[in-house]
């Protein structure tokens, strides 16, 4: 198990692995969307906490379609399947590697492109927080539209037209974690809601994204 | 079965057309709002393609289920025909609103949670209908749309609690059940209103039916075709 | 027996292909699939593995006993040789040496640390075929196993294979190579074609009519 998650992590680490270009794009965004917007810090601040959550979101979606569809184009997806790992579990450590090298690395840049967009810096804890909390959830998601897409050639449109629907209660969940934490609110509701979605997501979609990528292979 | 299809689309066809017909009387013969003038009417139309956007929904959901369940070929395809129905009335709901809203509310779009759903609940039919047309193996195709369906609806259901949070709106609740509570339909409006989404049920039964049988005979030549290149 | 299949019926685009399929492997026999292109051997073979379901018939073997080595390689090009070996052994169990003697035995040693992506396409091959030792699976299903392999890898391949059938292995191998195996068993999967109009799958003809007889031409 461990040695599936490992060798994941080090193709993303290696060259056309991806990692980065993520992080790269989520830099972007800090920077085009105050460029578009005019530098006004007070509207900065006001729109920074959905800007930096549809960034992140944007970030995730951009290496969904390496999940599965390098292991099945060489192969190595049947071989996974008739392996004596259960599928649900190789969906569950593909999705683990995509947040580990995704999620967790957005979550941990956050504050600098806080301060990019003027987000005021009570909100920093709640942007990494509801990051934190709800990335995952945008990895395992991802991971079962990308099983529902492998065997579809020229998938990755498909897969971002499918995805990002189920991606909007994350979305709306997150952003107003933040935005409620940069204007003092309670927020207890939303944040308590972000995480049974990803708690809920981490429970079931393995097993609809097993299933989906068991159609696929046959 | 398909015997029974093939008699029924006539005669759906008919009640269909004939009440889509008798409700359109309910725009010509129904007292203009005292608010709202001659705007109300778009009701005759934007509640029952609403409602009829969800249910479409609903059934595809159920057809899915039996497909997977019951490995029934013809259900899956139901879902399959009732899709592009369910987005039409969707978008049918959307258009009717903004020319309703924009006399009322004075804007075309606004970000009210039941919009947004709507909005929301036509993404997810876009995304099943490409997701359908993308997969050439039909049984694959039928496989992989209804694990969507079974997931998308699990996702739009928190999708409108996220929406009805995140914004509290515009719209008026629906007022169609509350008859007897204060501020209700008006009973002038009430009656073609029925009627307006007994025909749009029809109507969605009707196309769905023809369009299962459309997919049917499509199914057979490919299978025919395949044959053929087989012999 | 190791493996015992019994009136398989196999499908492939919702069409039987092949039907009627009985066979059994013992211990130290090789069953070599022969046929037109076309024909269904992969589509056989995927199916003995698990990989898609039955049409019809029985597959009976223990389970976790089959390895399925398909056309693609399975080959993580970012990786070197000895760390895409060592991933199916740790996903498989068989631990470290079972890797070195699978590098040795394919004459892969001296390539151990090469990176994947450097290798020749008959290099590739052999890697492709040494992950079928690391699995330490008895049967083994090779589609074409020979593609691209030179005569002296060919021979390499055909004294493993001797050597895993002598270790009480089987193996089913679609191919039109002579491998050397005098001993080898050969069946023709032509007696086998489905004819046109027995061609529906298990369920289409109830939900679709009786779509191959003469009235669906109405």
């Amino acid at each position: 198990m461990i040695a599936l998650l490992k060798r994941d992590l080090l193709l993303s680490f290696r060259a056309g692995g991806g990692f980065g270009l993520g992080l790269a794009f989520f830099l972007l965004v800090a920077v085009l969307v105050p460029l578009g917007v005019g530098p006004e810090s007070g509207v900065l601040a006001t729109i920074a906490p959905g800007v930096l959550w549809v960034g992140a979101l944007l970030a995730c979606l951009l290496s969904l379609d390496r999940i599965f569809a390098l292991d099945y184009e060489d192969g190595s997806l049947d071989l996974l399947a008739t392996a004596p790992l259960p599928m649900e579990g190789v969906v569950a450590l593909k999705a683990v590697a995509h947040w580990l090298v995704t999620g967790l690395a957005l979550t941990l840049v956050s504050p600098l492109l806080a301060i990019l967009l003027s987000l005021p810096p009570v909100a920093w804890p709640w942007l990494m927080l509801s990051l934190a909390i709800g990335t995952p959830a945008l990895s395992v998601i991802g991971a079962f539209g990308a099983a529902l897409t492998v065997g579809i050639r020229r998938g990755g449109l498909l897969l971002s037209l499918l995805v990002l629907p189920l991606y909007l209660p994350t979305l709306i969940f997150g952003a107003e974690v933040v935005r409620r934490g940069a204007s003092g609110m309670a927020l207890t509701t939303p944040l308590a809601a972000l995480a049974a979605i990803t708690a809920g997501s981490l429970a079931l979609l393995p097993f609809a994204a097993a299933a989906a990528i068991r159609v696929n292979l046959r | 079965m398909q015997l029974s299809a093939r008699v029924l689309p006539w005669l759906v066809g008919l009640t269909a057309v004939s009440l889509i017909l008798g409700l359109g009387w309910g725009f010509f013969f129904t007292p203009d709002d005292y608010k709202q003038g001659a705007t109300v009417k778009i009701l005759f139309i934007h509640v029952p393609a609403a409602m009829m956007a969800i249910n479409a929904w609903i059934m595809m959901l159920i057809t899915s289920l039996i497909w997977v369940v019951r490995r029934h070929h013809v259900s899956a395809l139901a879902a399959r025909a009732a899709a592009p129905a369910g987005l039409v009335f969707t978008l049918i709901a959307l258009v009717t609103g903004a020319f309703w809203g924009q006399p009322m509310w004075n804007t075309w779009w606004e970000w009210d949670p039941r919009l947004t759903s709507f909005l929301i609940l036509c993404l997810f039919y876009l995304g099943y209908i490409a997701l359908w047309s993308a997969i050439e193996d039909p049984d694959t195709a039928a496989d992989l749309t209804a694990v969507l369906c079974v997931v998308g609806s699990v996702f739009a259901l928190l999708s409108r609690y996220a929406v009805k949070f995140w914004n509290q709106g515009l719209h008026q609740d629906s007022t169609i059940l509350k008859v007897g509570e204060k501020d209700p339909l008006d009973v002038a409006y009430y009656v073609p209103l029925v009627i307006c989404i007994l025909g749009f049920v029809l109507f969605f039964i009707m196309i769905v039916l023809l369009r299962t049988r459309m997919l049917i005979r499509a199914r057979r030549l490919s299978v025919l075709q395949a044959r053929e290149r087989m012999a | 027996m190791l493996l015992t299949v019994r009136d398989l019926a196999v499908s492939r685009g919702g069409l039987i292909a092949l039907s009627k399929v009985s066979f059994a492997l013992a211990p130290g026999r090789t069953l070599v699939l022969r046929g037109a292109n076309g024909i269904g051997k992969t589509t056989l073979l995927r199916t003995i593995a698990g990989l898609q379901p039955a049409a019809a018939g029985q597959i009976e073997a223990a389970s976790e006993s089959i390895a399925y080595a398909s056309h693609a390689d399975g080959v993580k090009l970012a990786l070197s040789v000895s760390a895409n070996l060592s991933f199916w052994s740790a996903i498989f169990g068989t631990g470290k040496a079972a890797t070195a003697e699978a590098m040795q035995r394919m004459n892969l040693t001296s390539l151990a640390d090469r990176p994947a992506a450097r290798l020749s396409a008959g290099q590739k091959r052999r890697l492709g075929l040494a992950r079928m030792l690391v699995t330490g699976r008895p049967v083994w299903l090779l589609d074409e196993p020979t593609v691209s392999l030179d005569q002296e890898s060919v021979a390499l391949f055909a004294d493993v294979l001797r050597d895993h059938l002598g270790a009480g292995g089987a193996a089913l191998i679609a191919t039109h190579i002579d491998l050397g195996l005098p001993e080898a068993a050969i069946l023709d999967l032509t007696p086998y074609r489905t004819a046109p109009h027995q061609m529906a799958t298990p369920g289409f003809d109830d939900a679709f009519g009786d779509a191959f007889s003469d009235g669906a031409s109405r």
